[in-house]
């Protein structure tokens, strides 16, 4: 009988935490499928945030190291800068990226970090029990934000792929979504890509990846999933931001 | 034969880390120790190692973190202010047993405080340099020479212990010009191997996993407890101490640093002057050389800690010798350096009764 499917080697064969219907399992799966299909598992090193991801070093079969809440980027600059022929990703939450970790999130991407990072915005913190984030929209409902989002008092979410992608160091910025059959593969084709411009030593990677959170939004997971495209997309724009190895129009003409 | 050379001690400082083989180095500019970084960013480019200057003090040390933990010998530097940024970081670090070394070029505080030489810092770094039940090992040198020897031993130790290392130093060391022999490692210094770094398995083995996470108590329990052992392994075999003419001493004056040199001069005068002064230097403040002050408290009448703070190492001398002899202090806070001739009154003073 045909193999169709099957654990990517990337993933370790061990049940993870993650609340039923969390999109983190489909994130994990798809960096994994991506560093098995690139054969780069041998040479990365990932880097685990602070956030419902913590555990993810037990669930990558590559070397994991644990970050400080917000400094996986600075982390994953002391390895890629330490041991230049590896490959480093850090996989990080919207909290931990856009509020304690901008500045290291800003500046890896202004010096052209040659890493990847897989920013996994579900709009709110997770591990926590649910608090208002960075991404949390305007009006949106959190333990934090009782009463909504008040952009006049909580100030407006962050769009990290419109700010990152207007830096000159950043080199692939796309923003993809896990809602749907048609969205994963999309996803999948971005984070591989990410991973082929890094081992290509072609600077900084992100992948925003829309998630959901089920457990804070107070939803089911199916609801969560319709949620994600009535609320987060229209707000959150799917798409490539920036890309260097897009063959530029005027590089096409001639002469 | 090594060259004999005339350098500041900042700079002396990142020579002799590089020939201890490391050349990683994260910084960020902080007055009184920036010569480490600006002499890191012109020698490490040349010889293919990384200067990187972060965004922060906070980046700093989380760099410090991924190249140790990634099994590079790495350093970071900073000054009082920007080291209690990297607390953070040294806490993370402790927890995960990784190594690396970190800078004190210690100036006057709390908060901007000053900029002058200080020692104000001795709490922070021998009592509670991060959260959580931690040491670091804590060198104090006392003179541009004895800094350039530390460093190799600082990074030795935290590589083979996997505790993190801090030299403690002030910007009168930092700042100052002296000779010293800077030992040329020919072809680079060959370092440990690190099978437990996280930087490739290459399927060569199971992945391995840097973290100070664990949420079951007893397993945290299980790993600081054997952690300190190592801890006390350290307080057995690797305290140091320079001891001048305490043998027969009455009066004994402790100091560490640059302060141990004004120290050393009083001792002398004393001396001269038919006083029967000593002086007890701590090479390493973590851990603390506790037995061989307790030795000396047995023929010694009385203490005096010396400090440019208002008195930081005092307990710790207290605790050393089960306050069984009078433990007095001098010093000066803010950035005033103690003159010879002031500690030299102080000590005259004490042995008032015995001459």
């Amino acid at each position: 009988m045909a193999v169709v499917f099957k654990r990517p080697h990337a993933l370790t064969n061990v049940p993870t935490h993650y609340c039923p219907g969390c999109t983190h399992g489909i994130i994990h799966r798809l960096v994994a499928e991506a560093l098995d299909e690139l054969d780069l598992e041998g040479r990365t090193v990932g880097i685990a945030p602070v956030g419902c991801a913590v555990m993810a070093y037990d669930y990558f079969n590559c070397d994991m190291i644990e970050a400080p809440h917000g400094r996986a980027p600075a982390i994953a600059t002391g390895v890629k800068r330490s041991v230049p022929d590896s490959i480093v990703f850090t996989y990080q939450g919207d909290g931990d990226l856009a509020a304690i970790g901008t500045a290291e999130t800003v500046h890896a991407a202004a010096r052209g970090e040659n890493i990847t990072i897989i920013f996994v915005n579900n709009a709110i913190y997770g591990m926590t029990g649910g608090q208002m984030a960075p991404t949390t929209l305007p009006n949106q409902v959190t333990q934090t934000s009782p009463f909504g989002r008040d952009i006049s008092q909580a100030g407006f979410p962050i769009k990290v792929c419109e700010m990152l992608s207007t830096l000159e160091g950043s080199s692939y910025i796309a923003r993809v979504s896990v809602d749907c059959v048609r969205n994963v593969n999309i996803a999948k084709k971005a984070i591989k890509k990410a991973f082929e411009i890094q081992s290509q030593g072609r600077g900084f990677t992100l992948i925003e990846v829309l998630s959901t959170c089920p457990t804070n939004w107070g939803v089911s997971p199916k609801d969560a999933l319709q949620w994600l495209r009535d609320n987060l997309i229209p707000y959150y724009p799917l798409g490539v931001y920036k890309d260097v190895t897009e063959v530029k129009k005027e590089e096409l003409c001639d002469g | 034969m090594e060259e004999r050379i005339l350098m500041k001690g900042n700079e002396a400082l990142a020579e002799a880390a590089i020939q201890a083989g490391c050349i990683r180095f994260f910084g960020y500019p902080i007055t009184p120790q920036t010569e480490v970084a600006a002499y890191m960013s012109k020698r490490l480019p040349k010889i293919g190692g990384t200067y990187l200057q972060a965004e922060s003090e906070v980046a700093a040390v989380n760099m410090l973190q991924g190249a140790g933990a990634a099994g590079a010998r790495a350093m970071t530097s900073s000054s009082s202010p920007g080291i209690s940024l990297k607390t953070e970081g040294i806490s993370y670090m402790a927890g995960a047993d990784i190594p690396g070394l970190i800078i004190n070029v210690q100036r006057g505080g709390p908060g901007l405080g000053g900029i002058q030489p200080s020692q104000a810092d001795y709490w922070q770094a021998t009592k509670a340099p991060g959260h959580g039940d931690l040491h670091i090992i804590v060198f104090a040198p006392s003179s541009v020479q004895e800094m350039v020897d530390l460093v190799e031993n600082a990074f030795d130790l935290s590589d083979e212990y996997r505790i993190p290392a801090m030299i403690l130093a002030d910007g009168l060391l930092g700042q100052m010009m002296e000779p010293v022999t800077i030992k040329k490692s020919e072809g680079g210094k060959k370092l440990p191997e690190k099978k437990w770094a996280a930087k490739g398995h290459g399927h060569k083995r199971a992945h391995n996993i840097i973290n100070s996470l664990y949420l079951k108590a007893a397993d945290l329990e299980r790993v600081i407890n054997e952690r300190f052992e190592r801890y006390k392994e350290l307080e057995v075999k690797h305290t140091r101490c320079e001891r001048y003419m305490t043998d027969d001493a009455d009066v004994v004056v402790v100091a560490y640093g640059a302060t141990g040199r004004i120290a050393k001069a009083a001792v002398k005068a004393a001396r001269e002057q038919g006083v029967k002064a000593g002086l007890f230097r701590p090479i390493t403040l973590w851990p603390f050389p506790k037995q061989d002050l307790k030795d000396i408290a047995k023929s010694a009448k009385a203490f005096l800690t010396v400090e440019m703070s208002m008195g930081q190492m005092v307990d710790d001398v207290k605790l050393a010798i089960d306050c069984k002899r009078p433990v007095d202090f001098f010093g000066h806070t803010g950035g005033i350096v103690p003159t010879p001739q002031e500690v030299l009154d102080k000590i005259l003073k004490l042995a008032g009764g015995e001459r």
